[in-house]
């Protein structure tokens, strides 16, 4: 069989530094991504749908504290440990270098939850589908799916986005530009804190931030080899 | 020798003895089987009601996504093991005093790897999909994720089950033939067709004793992979408290450990049903509780090892792992330790307690509600505290999955309980087997037993 590649990689950058925890982001996942509207209920259980979470974290002591943010979606690992554990195939590897998730496919083993390390893969332990609240059912998209209950969801970096950009540039003969795509995250981030784009070329504004001295990336140690990178400078605090 | 008077009987007075399970039921047996069928009942209402209603009728959230029921899953499967291995390994070392509880112990595995493997499915949030996880031919061309650990499970449970329950029903084969030429009815029917045609002639004994040696032989690998199987499940992941190289051998013995001390139990209630005190002796506690000491040994020595290496490593998300589990579930970390290893050891090593039934009654209970709580302490602080402390969380099971748990135990003791009425419950020829080859024979002028061998 030929090896599937793609001129793709794609990643995302984000600069702690830049992050001032608005919640924007949060938010603009939630209108694109049809992500389901939790009751406070079900977030007092833990249950919360969000696809991006801003960490909040407090540093130091008084009077001296200071807050740090730390924006967590899917990592888009290389070595992704959600992928080999699923049953199914319902978690998979793209060649763009993107973790899928076919809702359809998935029979809710949640084994993927449970090994992601980052804790980003949520599910739907309640019936959204039917019981999204009126009327905030006409501002759905209707790009992608709204999951039924019982299996597992997560940030895609919104491949409706992605997916539409390559038509367009498939129609034109060419590939897509750097900046022509982002995810609602990015899109919407006024300080900028989150830049996304083609890692696989390096002239893309992702990947030049990618090569900051100020990088790391979350949990590096577990060898996830992950797609988003983190920017923060040497200061007393750290994340 | 507390076996003496059997050798006076006659064999169609032993044989009447022995299949006197298979009387008519009495009042209190339909009772017990009504009593066992509501908690069932209910257990199936609980699941109904979460398949209705969604994975929130649990008590799982997010980061604890696997509960009570992956710890019901492996604690099933591990009580499965004892069965068909002790009976195997004694079946192949030749140790006589196995023949009275073959049947009890190999019946047992059938029936905990029954339910255990329900668990899983249970579980899943979509279980009415549950096949996406079976190899059957589509024309979607989809292949279910071989790399998958849960994929495993799936073909070592169905290889097992299905090993298991032949060699249940191969060990039966004979007794099949002996209930059926007492039997009649429906009964009759069954036993006919169950023991399909056996006569007993000398070239049937020799096929039969080689196949039951080979399967013996055969399904000691299995059950030591199914249950490493079960341990991958953990051992290859990322998490932290899971990811642990000893965690095969670990289960592998943990499941014995909890398997052995099941087959005890059973042994005490059916020698009490059944009123067969003169075929499961105290000897015969003393030989299981010898075996359970060793496996009492093995096991803490591989708890030891397991949290020493945690403890001198230090690693911090290892050790937070640690430190929360035996913070928040200080008392059933007690327990756990008390019931699955100090108090065995002790008690064990007195020949006295061996072989006292109340004794040997308490200690097996104990190791097996320990080893439940080992499972769980196992499953759930793992997850409750992972590697991003932002997202760390607690659980608590939920009435529904209490209610299948129950549902489960009434479930393998209404099977039993309706095994033990249905099917000859001690290995009936294998007694005979060892009555006669017992039993003095002539050698020149003098007698004397024709078995040459330890009890």
């Amino acid at each position: 069989m030929e090896k599937i590649t793609s001129p793709y990689k794609w990643g995302m950058v984000i600069d702690l530094d830049r992050c001032t925890g608005c919640g924007a982001c949060v938010v603009a996942c939630q209108a694109e991504n049809n992500v389901a509207i939790c009751a406070k209920k079900e977030i007092s259980e833990g249950r919360n749908m969000h696809w991006l979470r801003i960490e909040r974290f407090w540093v130091g002591e008084y009077p001296d504290v200071r807050v740090r943010f730390l924006p967590v979606l899917c990592q888009h690992c290389h070595d992704a440990p959600c992928e080999p554990v699923c049953p199914v195939y319902a978690s998979y590897h793209n060649p763009d270098g993107l973790n899928g998730q076919v809702y359809n496919r998935c029979v809710g083993t949640r084994y993927c939850g449970n090994n992601c390390p980052y804790a980003v893969r949520v599910f739907n332990f309640y019936d959204h589908e039917h019981a999204w609240p009126k009327p905030l059912d006409n501002q759905l998209s209707h790009d992608i799916t709204v999951r039924s209950r019982g299996v597992m969801e997560k940030c895609s970096f919104c491949i409706q986005r992605i997916r539409r950009a390559k038509e367009d540039a498939k129609g034109e003969g060419r590939l897509i530009r750097d900046n022509e795509v982002q995810p609602a995250c990015a899109q919407t981030c006024p300080s900028e804190a989150l830049v996304f784009g083609n890692m696989a070329d390096p002239a893309s504004r992702a990947a030049r931030l990618a090569r900051s001295p100020r990088r790391f990336r979350l949990l590096e140690h577990l060898g996830t080899h992950p797609s988003v990178y983190y920017l923060k400078g040497g200061g007393r605090e750290h994340v | 020798m507390s076996e003496q008077p059997i050798h006076h009987k006659s064999a169609s007075r032993m044989n009447d003895e022995m299949l006197s399970s298979l009387r008519p039921p009495t009042l209190r047996w339909y009772g017990l089987v009504f009593l066992l069928g509501a908690v069932v009942a209910w257990g199936l209402y609980a699941f109904t009601y979460q398949v209705m209603n969604g994975m929130y009728v649990t008590g799982l959230d997010r980061p604890v996504m696997w509960g009570v029921y992956i710890v019901n899953f492996v604690f099933w499967i591990g009580l499965s093991h004892s069965g068909t291995m002790v009976s195997a390994i004694l079946r192949l070392s030749q140790a006589n005093w196995r023949r009275p509880i073959l049947r009890a112990a190999e019946a047992m595995t059938v029936f905990t790897v029954a339910v255990g493997g329900l668990f899983p499915l249970i579980h899943l949030g979509r279980n009415w999909v549950f096949f996406y996880l079976l190899p059957y031919p589509n024309q979607r061309g989809l292949w279910p994720n071989f790399r998958s650990p849960l994929l495993w499970d799936a073909m070592a449970i169905t290889t097992y089950i299905i090993g298991s329950s032949l060699f249940l029903y191969l060990g039966m084969l004979p007794d099949l033939a002996v209930a059926r030429d007492r039997a009649n009815g429906w009964r009759l029917k069954l036993y006919t067709a169950l023991a399909m045609g056996w006569r007993g002639t000398a070239r049937e004994w020799v096929v039969y004793h080689q196949a039951s040696t080979l399967m013996a032989a055969l399904i000691i690998p299995v059950a030591v992979s199914v249950h490493s199987i079960v341990a991958w499940d953990f051992a290859v992941t990322v998490v932290p408290g899971w990811h642990s190289t000893i965690f095969p051998p670990y289960f592998v013995i943990g499941a014995i450990h909890s398997g052995v001390a099941a087959v005890i139990t059973l042994m005490i209630i059916i020698r009490k049903v059944f009123h067969l005190e003169e075929y499961l002796t105290p000897l015969h506690f003393d030989n299981m509780g010898k075996l359970q000491l060793v496996i009492t040994l093995l096991w803490s020595y591989a708890y030891f090892v397991e949290v020493q290496t945690t403890w001198y490593a230090h690693e911090p998300i290892e050790w937070e792992v640690f430190s929360f589990m035996s913070g928040k579930y200080t008392v059933a970390l007690l327990v756990m330790l008390l019931g699955n290893s100090i108090l065995p050891i002790i008690a064990l090593c007195f020949k006295r307690l061996r072989r006292s039934i109340p004794a040997m009654l308490a200690i097996t209970l104990l190791i097996n509600v320990g080893m439940f709580i080992e499972r769980f302490l196992i499953i759930v602080p793992s997850l409750s505290h992972k590697n991003m402390p932002f997202v760390w969380g607690t659980y608590s099971p939920s009435w529904v999955e209490l209610s299948i748990t129950a549902g489960a135990f009434a479930g393998f003791a209404l099977m039993y309980t309706i095994f033990a009425k249905t099917f000859p419950m001690v290995a009936v020829s294998d007694v005979h087997e060892y009555e006669s080859q017992k039993a003095l024979i002539s050698l020149g002028r003098t007698r004397v037993p024709s078995l040459v061998g330890k009890e």
